[in-house]
């Protein structure tokens, strides 16, 4: 997570975005589509200036809630606040939000330079800007978002990344109070995806824009925000920064959610924790006595000789990723675990290791 | 190149450069035959008639050819036809257009009923359309008493073919935007609300031109039926010269009497209406595919 630090806009990450005014509440929101309910009495609070990823597997509801926020769906209970005002019965049109969504949806018969002006063209003569500094703040978010030369183009000449800026550059045009993005890089490969989150990581450190974007990618939420909500089935599992989340879960649903995770039954006795009757380095909560779920991540487990080793089983197979080795490894009677380890000479299948457990967390 | 590579597993055998590049073919002989087949069938169905309409319209020359047109019932037919189609197209563009709007952008109940029926009048006689109107406007018909009482006349007048037009006509706009607009998906107009954009001016800045071609093209095939329309206007017209007779059912007056070079010469007209449709939708279809792709996949 060292690339956070890498913006330089403000140096520890635990206070980014924090000690700042809500922008928005979203308070026990509920929303039932047909008979599925899909937000369960929703609680949030959004920070002014932050980046939050709402972060969660498909069916979470967290597209459902991004679009109630924009006003594009409405809750059956609950409120939206903007700023101190409620905002749950006001109109998509005068929320002053800026959406993009996952496929663009780039008006394909304007230019770029239109699709961008779209938002200030809309409103009311007496509103809009003139022609000049229509052009003029189109010209500087074209600059934003270093397309300067496409003002011309129409979208079907542009790359999909191109799009999605200029999908970005249109939303923000109309100077929006909080910016959504839906599965703002869902549509893209790659390579392209990474420029992407750090560009629009850069922009954001630039403007100041509160924006909330919405994945199911926990590398993209992890990288790019300065908090996490993590949802699940309709609810809030835990918010906080990506540290927060990484280092105190609040639940295995959280822990799983962020990444590869070994599963293994344990014991917790006298504030330790044993597995197959040796103790491993973490400490049990007073709260845990007796059998107990320990959740520790591929890097959380080393080869170790018999006689010190939690765990025994034979290696199914392994491969090599970048500079790191990661081995499947068969336990009789038990789900396979995934080890991750320096990278080290690649380990025959069929042959019998020992792990020892060197970290994780402990739940009931 | 070395004789390893030329001659490996790989390469294929000498023999394969004469097969032809696609798969999927048949021999030549097949291939010939199956197009003259087509060609023929073509010729004998479509051409020849076309061509016989031409003929006969001209048999006794330009002249006569004129005449059939300067015929103060000829242009009483052709000025209702007009007038109809007029009447009826504008009619089932906004329907069209409102229908299709409602049914791809929206959820709601009875969605699936109203698309059945839309494409109702696809699926009865055109003959029962129009005895639909008798017996609702007919004199003897279900508001028969009333409209004799005021003094409406609705059937045997223009009034009934232009309900029976519209009636016959109403499908085409509706079946061809609807799965063009379900294809389309709502985000662009979504996007538009999210910008400020009332709903009306979402329509119109963002729906509307994207379904353009797919209107035009479907425009011009409703005008074409609307003009051409004869067994459901038959049955309401009454067939009163110079006052009920569109340009298909004056036709068929001269025809029965053994009048031909005039019936000939109107329906030339027609026939000629029916070409420049064609025409326009070939270059609609050639030069704007994509945008007419989802409605014609469903045809």
């Amino acid at each position: 997570m060292t690339s956070r630090r890498g913006h330089g806009a403000i140096d520890d990450p635990l206070s980014r975005g924090t000690g700042k005014a809500t922008a928005i509440r979203i308070e026990d929101v509920s929303k039932t589509f047909d008979t599925a309910a899909v937000l369960h009495d929703f609680t949030l609070d959004v920070r002014a200036g932050e980046l939050l990823a709402l972060l969660g597997p498909s069916g979470s509801g967290k597209t459902t809630l991004l679009r109630i926020i924009a006003g594009l769906d409405f809750p059956d209970r609950g409120r939206i606040i903007f700023g101190g005002d409620d905002a749950t019965q006001v109109p998509v049109q005068r929320r002053a939000v800026g959406f993009v969504f996952q496929h663009y949806a780039l008006f394909k018969h304007m230019t770029v330079a239109q699709n961008i002006a779209y938002g200030l063209n809309a409103r009311k003569r007496s509103e809009r800007p003139d022609k000049a500094e229509i052009k003029r703040r189109v010209g500087n978010l074209l600059d934003l978002i270093k397309l300067s030369g496409f003002a011309d183009r129409y979208p079907s000449q542009l790359s999909g990344g191109q799009r999605q800026r200029i999908a970005l550059a249109r939303a923000l045009a109309v100077e929006p109070r909080v910016l959504l993005l839906d599965e703002p890089f869902g549509a893209l490969d790659a390579q392209v995806r990474k420029d992407l989150r750090r560009w629009l990581r850069e922009i954001h450190d630039r403007t100041g824009q509160t924006t909330i974007f919405v994945t199911h990618d926990q590398d993209e939420a992890l990288e790019l925000s300065d908090r996490v909500a993590v949802l699940d089935r309709g609810r809030l599992e835990q918010v906080g920064t990506p540290d927060e989340v990484q280092e105190h879960p609040v639940s295995p649903t959280v822990l799983k959610f962020l990444g590869d995770t070994i599963e293994v039954e344990a014991i917790a006795q006298n504030g330790q924790v044993l597995v197959n009757g040796r103790p491993t380095p973490l400490k049990a909560p007073a709260h845990l006595v007796g059998p107990v779920k320990l959740y520790a991540r591929p890097w959380q487990l080393q080869f170790a000789e018999a006689g010190e080793a939690h765990l025994t089983g034979t290696v199914r197979s392994s491969y090599r990723t970048q500079g790191r080795q990661r081995i499947e490894v068969d336990r009789p009677g038990a789900k396979v675990v995934v080890v991750e380890a320096a990278d080290t000479a690649r380990l025959a299948a069929g042959r019998e290791v020992g792990l020892r457990i060197v970290g994780g967390h402990v739940f009931p | 190149m070395s004789e390893a590579l030329t001659q490996g597993p790989l390469s294929p055998p000498t023999e394969a450069v004469r097969l032809p590049a696609s798969v999927v073919t048949e021999r030549r002989m097949v291939r010939w035959l199956l197009i003259a087949v087509a060609l023929a069938f073509l010729a004998l169905f479509l051409v020849l008639p076309l061509l016989t309409v031409f003929a006969q319209a001209l048999a006794k020359g330009w002249g006569a050819y004129f005449t059939a047109f300067a015929e103060p019932d000829a242009q009483a037919a052709i000025r209702l036809t007009l007038l109809v189609a007029a009447i009826a197209v504008p009619f089932n563009l906004v329907f069209g257009v409102a229908a299709s709007w409602a049914i791809a952008k929206f959820e709601f109940r009875g969605k699936n009923l109203l698309v059945t029926l839309i494409d109702l009048p696809f699926s009865v006689s055109p003959v029962v359309s129009g005895l639909i109107y008798v017996l609702v406007f007919g004199s003897r018909g279900l508001f028969g008493p009333f409209l004799v009482e005021h003094d409406i006349q609705i059937i045997f007048a223009v009034p009934g073919i232009v309900l029976a037009t519209i009636f016959v006509t109403f499908p085409f706009v509706a079946r061809q935007l609807i799965p063009l607009m379900q294809e389309q998906g709502t985000a662009e107009e979504e996007a538009a609300l999210t910008l400020g954009a009332s709903g009306w001016h979402a329509f119109r800045t963002v729906t509307l031109p994207n379904i353009r071609w797919g209107l035009l093209y479907s425009v011009l095939l409703c005008n074409a039926r609307a003009m051409g329309e004869f067994g459901a206007v038959s049955v309401v017209s009454g067939h009163i010269r110079g006052l009920t007779n569109t340009l298909p059912l004056h036709v068929e007056i001269l025809y029965n009497e053994y009048n031909f070079v005039a019936a000939f010469a109107v329906a030339s007209l027609l026939a000629g209406l029916a070409l420049v449709t064609l025409a326009v939708k070939s270059v609609l279809e050639w030069r704007y595919a994509d945008d007419l792709a989802a409605g014609a996949r469903r045809h």
